[in-house]
């Protein structure tokens, strides 16, 4: 499969080796919502349709601010066990859970039913187009049951205790697995047993999510940037939307239907790699945004970017020009992901 | 490996720059990047065929008044494959210690500075169609 082979080369390269299950420890916070109200709790942040989650569900989503910018993406899932499971980027950790603790305390004392818990867990991300293959060797749940973004608990090669996601952060088939902090260097250790796993590091799984079109919550999305800006309007949830019941909606949901705003876009280009910062230019040569994200694709043999330009120029296949080290170069704006992606759908 | 060939302009004292080899403390990540202290010497014919290295990881290695350069194996093991090299055009005018170009891998993009001054005479040009050589022949054809 041209994708796996690809994800080998590239990976044999960083590594050395030939691996097709890259493994790494991810930089994720994770925390549990319980109560009756944690539904209500959790949608006062985010912008989607949480309550609608089926059991063991889960769904990208964004903690939003009244004036409509991004505060953080994360991951939320209706576990079936009584909780919701958040997983959320550490580096937005302090901000986050001041977030969260802050919406308990004040539903609390309306006397809502709803609490919060940190986890000391590692999340383990086993990710490739054998990673369920290694995975299955060491769980007796079977993984053909587990489709993308579902999540079950698990003993996983001898550690109990496992929440094992179909989900991950490279547009390949994978799992993310959130394991007790304890147990985490001997369940990466059983993992990497295998001859087919190997470490990846952060320049491998960046150029893995820049391939699958993925943010980087702080390059690609921040504060300042609403879900329409970002090309995320997906996440707004249908009735929540209708509702403008989430922080910033009254901001939001009017760019939905208005093309006023600038557009996050992806580009490929040839010639020197483009890269965060880099200044995006009409085909005239006026600045018109800048590039957030791009490296060299190693699956495409091109180099791809994402980068923000006024509307009018969003459309796959408009030509503008990135200036890398005082140099113009043409680029185009294309369609992400750059990479068709892998993820285990059951149809 | 031959980056490009530089002709150093002779200076009015007959010394060459120059070179300490990088220190074995240095560290892991950002080569190339740290502001090189290059200290000019006095140098007899003896030493004008030896390769010299700069704080920058680069080398040189001049012969009738014409200079090589390239990078160090350090270097090139701590940017990856590289991908991409730019690579100023022949003619181009620089002074020592002179941005020339830069080298890109997956990760990286690193400058390369000019350990002398002088005039581009000739770039490697297999380096457009085969940025790995950089690599796998560091020294001699990258």
């Amino acid at each position: 499969m041209q994708r796996a082979g690809s994800v080998v080369s590239r990976l044999g390269s960083r590594l050395q080796a030939l691996p097709s299950a890259p493994c790494r420890s991810l930089s994720c916070a994770q925390t549990k919502i319980f109560g009756c109200d944690r539904v209500k709790l959790m949608e006062s942040l985010v912008v989607g349709d949480i309550a609608e989650l089926k059991p063991n569900q889960g769904t990208l989503s964004l903690f939003t601010n009244e004036a409509g910018g991004i505060l953080d993406d994360l991951i939320v899932t209706s576990a079936s066990e009584g909780h919701l499971y958040v997983v959320s980027n550490a580096g937005c950790r302090e901000k986050d859970l001041t977030l969260m603790q802050d919406k308990v305390r004040e539903l609390q004392n309306k006397g809502s039913d709803v609490a919060l818990e940190v986890m000391d867990n590692a999340l383990l991300a086993l990710q490739g187009p054998t990673a369920a293959q290694v995975l299955q060797a060491g769980v007796a749940d079977d993984l053909r049951k587990l489709p993308f973004m579902t999540s079950a608990v698990m003993e996983v090669f001898g550690v109990s205790g496992c929440r094992v996601t179909r989900c991950g952060y490279t547009g390949e088939d994978g799992v993310e697995i959130s394991v007790p902090a304890a147990e985490a260097i001997r369940l990466a250790a059983a993992l990497l047993k295998n001859p087919e796993v190997k470490l990846a590091g952060l320049a491998a799984r960046d150029s893995l999510r820049l391939e699958a079109g993925l943010c980087l919550y702080g390059n690609d999305i921040d504060e300042h940037t609403t879900p329409v800006e970002g090309s995320l309007s997906w996440t707004l949830g249908k009735r929540r939307r209708a509702a403008m019941d989430f922080p910033g909606a009254s901001v939001i949901v009017p760019q939905l239907k208005s093309k006023a705003q600038r557009r996050r876009v992806g580009l490929t280009c040839d010639g020197a790699p483009v890269r965060a910062q880099s200044p995006i230019l009409s085909p005239e040569g006026t600045v018109i945004g800048a590039v957030t994200s791009g490296c060299p694709s190693p699956c495409l043999k091109k180099n791809v970017a994402m980068g923000y330009v006024p509307y009018e120029y969003s459309r796959p296949g408009t030509p503008l020009l990135v200036e890398v080290r005082r140099k113009q170069q043409p680029a185009v704006v294309s369609k992400m992901p750059f990479v068709p992606t892998n993820y285990y759908i059951l149809k | 490996m031959a980056l490009r060939a530089v002709r150093s302009v002779r200076a009015a004292v007959g010394s060459l720059c120059a070179i300490s080899a990088p220190s074995a403390g240095c560290s892991p990540r950002p080569w190339g990047l740290r502001a090189g202290a290059v200290r000019a010497l006095r140098t007899g014919p003896a030493l004008l065929s030896v390769r010299k290295f700069t704080e920058k990881h680069e080398w040189v290695k001049t012969e009738n008044s014409v200079g090589t350069v390239g990078i160090s194996n350090f270097a090139q093991e701590a940017l990856g494959d590289v991908v991409y090299c730019s690579l100023p055009e022949v003619g181009t005018k620089l002074n020592k210690q002179e941005e020339f170009g830069a080298l890109e891998s997956v990760k990286a993009a690193s400058e390369l500075y000019s350990p002398l001054s002088g005039k581009v005479t000739e770039i490697n040009k297999a380096l457009a169609e085969n940025p790995g050589l950089v690599n796998k022949s560091c020294y001699e054809d990258g």
